[in-house]
């Protein structure tokens, strides 16, 4: 029987792709951005000018110097780029067309804490987020379960397990044991409707069926085994598990990733094989609609992405790249009162929340920022037991028991991301959340 | 670009930091996000799309909600104003001109005072233009007697939008229903003015047009009728003698508040509210629900010391304010409950407390205005307990598994 959610909300934005394999594109270069790991404090590994291998660790983090990040090409590292206060914006890496590859020695049966390193010392686990406070893990405490979500039901995502087509089942298998090894609970597996691969072994199938946020690492762990104080799960996507069952049966770490390119302002959406950390523009190359307006570039999805330029570069979670008309340059006499079919809206108010259409939406915030008035319109996109609007308060407020007893450990930003979109106020909910995550985690250490 | 908007950019500069009529930047601020949408998007770390509804259209949405009510409101001043006068015919244009004329300097009033108050303390906390006293501004009017003397709109709006809103921080942030607390300004503030037997109905000529009624004629409001009703039967009567029915306060050609009288008109209004999602069908339902209860009790156990227990439970939902207060005042998202098992107890609470009020306290013929601001000051406490028992349910939750 499949758990089934209620609350949520697709939105119908134009420029979807088939889930299909639409080309692959080489790239001569990368960039890791340390801030796409929340809690993870940058050093770097090596100098510039220095030569990596796949897989070789790039930099490390401050407290636990056992996990890493590990460059995607063979090549050299060309730059640490540094902002304010010296802090690492990123580090760029050059292809120079070697194919070195660090092998790692993966023994058969780990125990728990080799398990662990092992993941670690791969760069595998800066791809893992905890909850609470939906950061990268503290190699040095074990999870009380692994929760792999194989459904992305973002806006515009391609299923990661749909783009397989069924042939990843021995990365699943192996990706499984090696997690199942690194937890002394259970390893859940969270899947949709679309799960070809059927049980897999020594882990749960769990199956789902709803709206965004339906394929939120929170939402599920809520419906199978919630999070209560003092308890630490792991969550991890479908092709970061793909990626460690590669790992266990090769010892290698595979940076290939396969990108969505979407949105309204593409030409032909469709999904490139490349790299981890690529650079925007030769996937783009072409396939953006003609330039008479701003457009906005999205790494990510447009509700928790990231905006970059043409010149910027995939970030985490290095799946989806979604392209949207800016709007700063749109002139719109008495918009709040228009009644244009094409306004995207949640609301009863707008004709078009009837009209089976897709919409070419804006990055307007559409209306001014203003204090909470509406009552109940976070309840509706999140299927969680717990009480957004007053969770957000006590977050404003920095009432640490309130936050603690509203639920803030079974929460991540990209649960409030449906919410901050429908909100008539225009409050920064994701903003909000991760400032009350980071000061709690501040606060108890 | 359009001339407006390349005017509208042109003049921007005075009224930035430094400009000659920097002390306006609000005001210019108001009115150009009033007529363009701000083209500020989406900053770093938040969603890049948001949804086309807003605060102002929310605003604008229940003052269009308000304008059946409105428009009746207005040929209904007319109307009795013309049975006042002892006439017997009824020019439809001719009284809704004059029940117009009479509502204009109201709400012309009360915009004035309180804008210019949002527009005052905007300008002085370096903040946007809050869009919810559009629709206050429009409710203080609508609910006072016809008669209320400008100056105390003037005055009661100025109290009410200072010490019940803008001293808790402005829209949003304020405990009590800001209309409602003008209303019950005026009605503590000056008593014999606001329950006296003849402010229900405009009696003079409105800038000279329209007749003058005689002196002696009495226009009690049905509510009021039954206040001061003695014996143990009810008879309720319009202004020109008439027998008033259920039927009569369902239309509403009664006398009573500018925009309260017809139940029709606001059932148009809870329509728009709900269809839109803005008004709650938890406190509409539950507080006619409570009425509903409350006065059955009350009528089942009628006696003649308290004559509006004589009052069917369904009448009881049509005379007086209490189906504009459950449809327009309870409803006010920022002061009525926030969590919806929250809201069907307030909304319940509602219904309840009006009908307790007006049928057990014969100081006070209309229960529903002060049965909403009771229960503003209880729906923290509501919610508070909906909120522990949520908490409780996940601790719970923690220790089982221990």
């Amino acid at each position: 029987m499949p758990i089934k959610l209620n609350k949520g909300l697709n939105l119908q934005i134009a420029g979807a792709s088939q889930a299909k394999l639409g080309g692959s594109v080489a790239v001569g270069c990368c960039a890791l951005v340390p801030d796409d790991f929340s809690g993870f404090q940058a050093r770097p590994a090596v100098k510039e000018g220095d030569h990596l291998a796949v897989g070789d660790a790039v930099a490390y983090d401050k407290l636990h110097p056992e996990l890493k990040l590990v460059s995607p090409v063979a090549g050299t590292l060309k730059s640490i780029v540094r902002g304010e206060r010296r802090k690492i914006l990123r580090f760029e890496i050059e292809a120079d067309g070697s194919d070195n590859v660090k092998t790692a020695t993966v023994p058969q049966n780990p125990d728990c804490a080799k398990a662990i390193s092992l993941l670690a010392e791969s760069g595998l686990l800066a791809f893992v987020r905890t909850r609470p406070y939906d950061i990268v893990p503290d190699p040095t405490v074990v999870p009380r379960d692994i929760f792999v979500s194989c459904i992305d039901s973002a806006p515009l995502a391609v299923s990661a397990v749909a783009l397989t087509a069924g042939e990843a089942s021995d990365s699943i298998k192996k990706g499984v044991k090696l997690l199942k090894a690194a937890t002394a609970g259970k390893v859940y597996l969270c899947v949709g409707k679309d799960w070809p691969y059927g049980k897999i072994e020594g882990a749960e199938l769990v199956e789902f069926e709803g709206k965004h946020p339906v394929g939120n690492p929170s939402v599920q762990i809520e419906a199978v085994a919630p999070v209560n104080k003092g308890d630490l799960v792991w969550t991890l996507s479908f092709d970061t598990l793909c990626r460690v069952g590669h790992f266990d049966a090769t010892g290698k770490f595979d940076p290939s990733t396969l990108v969505a390119v979407v949105g309204p302002e593409i030409k032909q959406p469709k999904v490139l094989k490349t790299i981890i950390g690529a650079p925007i523009e030769p996937l783009l190359n072409g396939n953006l609609l003609p330039d008479d307006h701003h457009i906005r570039i999205i790494s990510g999805n447009v509700l928790t992405g990231e905006k970059v330029g043409l010149d910027g570069y995939l970030h985490f979670p290095y799946r989806q790249i979604s392209v949207i008309a800016e709007g700063d340059d749109k002139d719109e006499l008495l918009g709040w009162a228009s009644l244009s079919p094409s306004k995207m809206s949640n609301s009863s108010s707008f004709p078009g929340r009837f009209l089976k259409k897709l919409f070419r939406p804006d990055a307007r915030i559409q209306g001014g920022r203003r204090a909470m008035i509406m009552s109940g319109q976070y309840d509706k996109t999140i299927p969680m037991d717990i009480m957004p609007e007053f969770l957000i308060k006590a977050i404003l407020s920095r009432d640490i028991e309130g936050m603690e007893k509203l639920g803030i450990y079974e929460v991540a930003p990209e649960d409030f991301a449906l919410a901050e979109y429908v909100d008539t106020s225009k409050l920064p909910l994701q903003k909000i959340v991760r400032e009350g995550l980071d000061y709690l985690r501040k606060e108890l250490q | 670009m359009s001339k407006l908007r390349q005017y509208l950019d042109k003049v921007r500069p005075h009224f930035e930091e430094g400009g000659k009529l920097h002390a306006f930047h609000s005001v210019f601020d108001g009115f150009d996000t009033f007529l363009y949408t701000p083209r500020t998007t989406s900053g770093a770390g938040e969603v890049h799309i948001h949804d086309s509804i807003d605060s102002k259209r929310t605003m604008i949405i229940v003052v269009l909600a308000l304008m059946p009510c409105f428009f009746f409101g207005m040929y209904n001043t007319g109307y009795q104003h013309w049975l006042a006068c002892g006439e017997s015919i009824f020019p439809f244009w001719q009284l809704l001109f004059y029940g117009f004329l009479t509502i204009l300097p109201r709400v012309v009033v009360t915009y004035l005072v309180g804008l210019g108050i949002e527009f005052v303390v905007a300008q002085w906390r370096k903040e946007e233009i809050q869009e919810g006293f559009l629709v206050t501004g429009i409710l203080i009017p609508m609910i006072c007697p016809v008669e209320t003397p400008l100056w105390m709109l003037a005055v009661a709006t100025a109290f009410s939008v200072i010490f019940v809103k803008e001293v808790f921080g402005g829209t949003g942030y304020n405990i009590f229903n800001v209309a409602l607390v003008a209303r019950a300004f005026l009605f503590f503030a000056y008593p014999a003015h606001m329950s006296g037997d003849k402010v229900f109905v405009a009696t003079g000529s409105m800038f000279g047009f329209g007749p003058v009624a005689p002196d002696s004629f009495s226009c009690a409001t049905p509510l009021g009728q039954i206040a001061t009703t003695t014996g143990n039967s009810l008879q309720l009567t319009g202004i020109d003698g008439s027998i008033l029915s259920s039927w009569d306060a369902f239309l509403g050609l009664i006398p009573g508040s500018f925009g309260e009288t017809s139940v029709i008109c606001i059932l148009i209004g809870a329509a728009v509210l709900l269809f839109s999602g803005i008004g709650s069908w938890r406190i509409m339902l539950s507080a006619v629900a409570g009425a509903l209860l409350m006065g059955w009790i009350a009528n089942s156990c009628a006696t003649a010391t308290y004559p509006a227990s004589y009052l069917s439970p369904l009448d009881q939902l049509l005379y007086g304010g209490f189906a504009f207060a459950v449809v327009f005042m309870a409803t006010d998202p920022v002061t009525a409950s926030r969590t919806n098992a929250g809201k069907l107890v307030y909304g319940f609470l509602i219904g309840v407390v009006a009908v307790l009020i007006r049928t057990y306290n014969n100081g006070y013929p209309e229960g529903a205005m002060l049965a909403v601001l009771i229960m503003n000051a209880f729906a923290p406490l509501i919610d508070y307990c909906v909120v522990q028992r949520n908490i409780s349910r996940r601790l719970k939750r923690a220790t089982a598994k221990n």
